[in-house]
């Protein structure tokens, strides 16, 4: 490196591209929005001035898509090593932009019918999509951070947006106060690290853990950051919130946020647990990952309320993901790349049916509304069964590649304890999951639930999903192939 | 030869039914149009189906017809299927019983009828894929994926306890089959293949490591999942609630063929990649097999309800099939093969019978009935044959494959030979018995006298299962000859001289 390095380059930028594309549109879904404040006359031009702020938000997610190709096309290290773009982090750019679009198609219809002023929504989650696909381009733990905050901070608001409901604002605050407490751990175990390493870059980080003696400090360090992930992506024991949060914020952002950032705290997961080689990984996941598992599918048992069952299915996938993170890279890292894409694959499906079927405040999202579903609405039945058979992890759908790859890379790690707690755990996992069925189909309604008819852009939303679920469960081999890369390159 | 028709005839045999089935999702709600629709498809594919039998080499043990391509390269998956004498009279079994389901379910189907239509062709795609699928992973597809048309079909379509009996019939057979999953996880690790053949293969040339240890545990693994499905007893408890809860195409289908899919893997896996193991554990499995005999028929007796009656009668003739097959001779297997697909179209045909009955007074009760013959006579002369069929009455269906699933026993041990044949007793004992609680004596139900008898489309349904009954009865050969070397070639591990049934 020269000193023309001090100075950005083009290629810099090219290898931010997806997050400048996405502040660009969320900046101008603000602006569009603060100039039609007033303008509209009556609740028609209203709602057109809405969906015009929609397109541009679905547009500025499309064009991110588009991005993440042009970024790939120049691997490397950016502004001044703290980001990396690699296969690694463009699988995860391209799915976060992706679940973005879906959720966005998701939500033209929903803030219709909740009535919903969508102008900082839409801007909102751009911004989210911002800090999660940076998280997963970061090799720098201070930007990681920043980029994790973006994340956290724009779902904190999503969550308490249907503000006629105290749920959702009960919801809001909640994952606020919590949230909060969970960055600072993560802070805390940054600065232990960088006390314990001398560094907060990943690859130094990396190299020091690699070479002599491994200091307590590391230990520690590894353990808060792991406390400050593991609130995030709603592994037990630190998993409290979720079902509460889950059940008050609006089902389009639900969708978005067990998915989307998940996906990104997974790939900070990754690269601390795998690139830093963070020491002690393996007992600690063991833990978390068979309590997760067993905490979520318990509860999910129980459940009588849809968006609270998927709230505990969450933390059992969590802990089903994990599981990968305890095997050895080679085939853990693929397994649970793997694994985020299927799952926010048939997640995000599934809460885009819940937020249809909900309609007007979320009036009918108790397992008892979904009785007759099949008679009345065939398709959207037929969708969400399919959804959720994903979500047992039936063969040719994505859910059971996932399943299979994660096991099997446990299996070859010789966890075998945590595979069998694993298959019980599935076992379990198949009941709740059979309960919506059967409601759906065998039981008659109790009173009558109206079902609208399937607006385009939710069709739009289910269709892609249901596609890439069935593609993963058919053909997951070139998915899978490109997620190995990384584990080669990460070997080095 | 037509040797592109040959490569293609398993996927197209397979898949007709599909996309028949995804066609259907295009139709308008139509219940006529989609009823024509459905038959036209599930006849098509008994056409196709046809092309097996005719064009198999029945001299030629091994699989036919094969089509092996890479599906998915990790985990190496491939796209293997492939017939053999016992696996393609099974689809045969299939194809031909889904049209006369269709034919049953013209009338008694009136909401959903889309749904139901679709239901039953998936599950037909998936009982062939069953049968020809060559691939452990493809075998285990194709096997759960029978599993979701069918608990819907009883769920939405059934009677009574209709969920109880769905939920009861998912659980039971997708844990078990848990256990033959993680069966065929352990032999990928070890062998790297999901491959039968070569799985089989490096089995059999000892290359498996670890294998002597593991061998009781994956045996016991494919076992526990086929044991259900057959079911053996003591895991016979889901299939009377499901079979009387069940709508009438369900039941035909259920007892017709889903039941044969544990008797067939019980000789494909268990037989086939654990020959030892199937000889040092043959002595329970044959008492449990005796005892599903005995205790099946014992309480088909005295069950008031002839569905249900069916139901156990069906778990004492599926209790020959497993006494056949781990008696381990030629006599034994081909007969246990002979009586599944015996079984298949007698016992179709008595639910198909029963149906008819509960269409036209919307019970099974026997009580309820009484001197039907009156009224009915077509009816009760159809049910008479299917009742002798099933009763193994020589020159029809029945006799043949009980008498060498007999012999077979007798020549593994003579107690077993003797417990068995007094099934047949039994069998008759409940079969007639119930027969003249129905038909004969005075009509004890002034609503019965006034009963319709066979229209039309209901005798198009029954016609070709007594036909087919009469034909299996006389000229078994037609069968057997394809039978034989499938079975001899299964039973080549085996030390006990295998003795030739078909005089060629």
């Amino acid at each position: 490196m020269n000193s023309a390095a001090m100075l950005p380059q083009a290629a810099d930028y090219m290898r931010l591209l997806p997050e400048i594309v996405l502040t660009v549109f969320g900046m101008i879904v603000m602006v569009l929005d603060a100039a039609a404040e007033g303008r509209g006359k009556g609740r028609g031009e209203d709602r057109r001035i809405e969906k015009t702020l929609g397109a541009v938000a679905l547009i500025g997610a499309l064009a991110a898509l588009a991005a993440t190709f042009i970024q790939a096309q120049y691997p490397g290290f950016a502004f001044w090593n703290m980001v990396q773009v690699d296969s690694f982090s463009v699988f995860f750019h391209f799915l976060v932009a992706a679940v973005t679009a879906v959720v966005i198609l998701t939500s033209f219809e929903y803030m219709e019918v909740q009535q919903i002023r969508a102008g900082e929504y839409y801007a909102l989650i751009l911004f989210g999509a911002v800090g999660m696909s940076l998280m997963s381009s970061a090799v720098e733990l201070v930007l990681v951070f920043v980029a994790l905050e973006i994340s956290s901070i724009s779902t904190y608001v999503l969550a308490g947006f249907r503000r006629r409901s105290a749920t959702s604002s009960e919801s809001s605050v909640k994952y606020f106060l919590l949230g909060s407490f969970a960055t600072a751990f993560f802070l805390y175990g940054v600065a232990l690290m960088f006390g314990a390493t001398g560094s907060t870059s990943i690859a130094t980080i990396g190299d020091v853990l690699r070479s002599g003696q491994i200091p307590l400090l590391a230990y520690a360090g590894v353990a808060l950051m792991f406390v400050g992930l593991a609130f995030k992506v709603a592994a037990a024991p630190f998993h409290v919130w979720t079902p509460d949060v889950y059940e008050g914020a609006p089902s389009p952002v639900v969708g978005f946020m067990s998915t989307a950032p998940k996906a990104a705290v997974f790939a900070v997961l990754l690269r601390i647990m795998f690139e830093a080689h963070a020491p002690g990984r393996v007992g600690l996941i063991w833990v978390v990952a068979a309590l997760s598992m067993t905490i979520g599918n318990l509860g999910a048992l129980v459940q009588d309320n849809i968006k609270r069952l998927l709230a505990y299915s969450s933390i059992a996938h969590a802990g089903y993901l994990l599981v990968a993170f305890a095997a050895l890279p080679d085939n853990g890292i693929p397994a649970a790349m793997f694994y985020t894409a299927s799952y926010a694959a048939m997640n995000v499906g599934a809460f885009a049916v819940v937020s249809h079927f909900g309609s007007a405040g979320e009036r009918y999202v108790t397992l008892e509304d979904y009785a007759g579903l099949g008679r009345r609405s065939p398709l959207l039945a037929a969708t969400l069964t399919i959804f959720l058979l994903s979500l047992i992890g039936i063969p040719i759908t994505g859910g059971f590649f996932a399943k299979f790859y994660v096991f099997s890379a446990a299996l070859q790690a010789n966890l075998v304890g945590l595979v069998i707690i694993g298959v019980l755990n599935s076992a379990v996992g198949a009941y709740y999951y059979l309960r919506i069925i059967v409601v759906m189909y065998m039981r008659e309604p109790q009173q009558e639930v109206p079902v609208a008819r399937i607006p385009i852009g939710l069709g739009f939303a289910l269709a892609i999903s249901l596609v890439a679920t069935i593609y993963l469960g058919v053909l997951p081999g070139r998915v899978l192939e490109y997620a190995s890369r990384t584990a080669t390159a990460w070997s080095h | 030869m037509t040797t592109a028709l040959d490569n293609a005839i398993l996927s197209l045999v397979t898949f007709v039914p599909l996309a028949g089935g995804i066609l259907l999702l295009l139709f308008p709600r139509r219940d006529r149009d989609i009823r024509v629709f459905a038959l036209v498809v599930t006849l098509l594919d008994f056409v196709l189906s046809l092309h097996l039998p005719v064009h198999l080499a029945r001299t030629q043990a091994g699989f036919q017809f094969e089509v092996n391509r890479r599906w998915i390269s990790n985990p190496n998956i491939h796209y293997h299927m492939g017939v053999d004498g016992i696996s393609m009279w099974l689809v045969v079994l299939t194809t031909f019983l889904t049209p006369l389901c269709v034919l049953i379910s013209w009338k008694s189907i009136h909401d959903r009828t889309k749904e139901f239509f679709i239901l039953l062709l998936v599950l037909e795609t998936a009982l062939i894929g069953v049968f020809t699928a060559l691939d452990l992973f493809l075998f285990y597809f194709f096997w759960e994926a029978t599993l979701i048309p069918m608990a819907l079909l009883i769920g939405m379509y059934g009677h009574g306890r209709k969920v109880y009996a769905a939920v009861k019939f998912f659980l039971y057979t997708m844990i078990a089959s848990m256990f033959m999953l993680a069966g065929i996880l352990w032999l990928y690790a070890k062998t790297g293949t999901f491959d039968f053949v070569s799985v089989q293969a490096a089995i059999r040339s000892g290359q498996v490591e670890g294998f002597a240890t593991a061998a009781p545990w994956l045996f016991l693994g494919f076992f526990i999942a086929f044991a259900v499905k057959v079911p053996l007893f003591p895991f016979h408890t889901w299939l009377p609630d499901a079979h009387v809860e069940a709508p009438t195409a369900g039941s035909v289908l259920l007892a017709g063929v889903l039941l044969k899919m544990g008797t067939y893997g019980m000789l494909r896996f268990n037989l086939g990649l654990f020959p030892d193991q199937s000889r040092s554990n043959a002595w329970w499995v044959m008492i449990l097999a005796l005892i599903g005999v005995i205790y099946g028929a014992l309480v088909a007796m005295v069950q008031p309800n002839l569905k249900k009656l069916i139901a156990y009668s069906s778990i004492s003739h599926l209790g020959f099939v497993v006494l056949g097959i781990f008696s381990f001779t030629q006599a034994g297997l081909d007969g246990a093969t002979f009586v599944m697909l015996a079984h298949g179209v007698s016992t179709g045909a008595l639910f198909m019978l029963a149906g008819i009955l509960y269409e036209r007074r919307h019970t099974y009760e026997i009580a309820d009935f009484g001197g039907l013959a009156t009224p009915m006579p077509i009816y009760a002369t159809f049910f008479l044959f299917v009742t002798l069929a099933s009763v193994g009455l020589p020159l029809l269906n029945g006799f043949i494959g009980e008498f060498l699933v007999l012999s077979g026993a007798f020549r593994d041990r003579a107690v077993y030979g003797v417990l068995g044949a007094t099934g047949v007793i039994w069998s008759a004992c409940y079969l007639l018995w119930m027969y003249q609680r129905v038909f004969f004596g005075k009509v004890t139900h002034q609503v019965n006298l006034t009963l319709p008898d066979l229209d039309g489309r209901e005798r198009a349904a029954l016609w070709p299962t007594a036909i087919v009954a009469l034909v299996m009865g006389v000229a078994p050969l037609v069968w057997l000859n394809a039978i034989d070397p499938a079975v001899q070639s299964a039973l080549s591990p085996f030390t006990i001289l295998a003795s030739k049934v078909v005089g060629r």
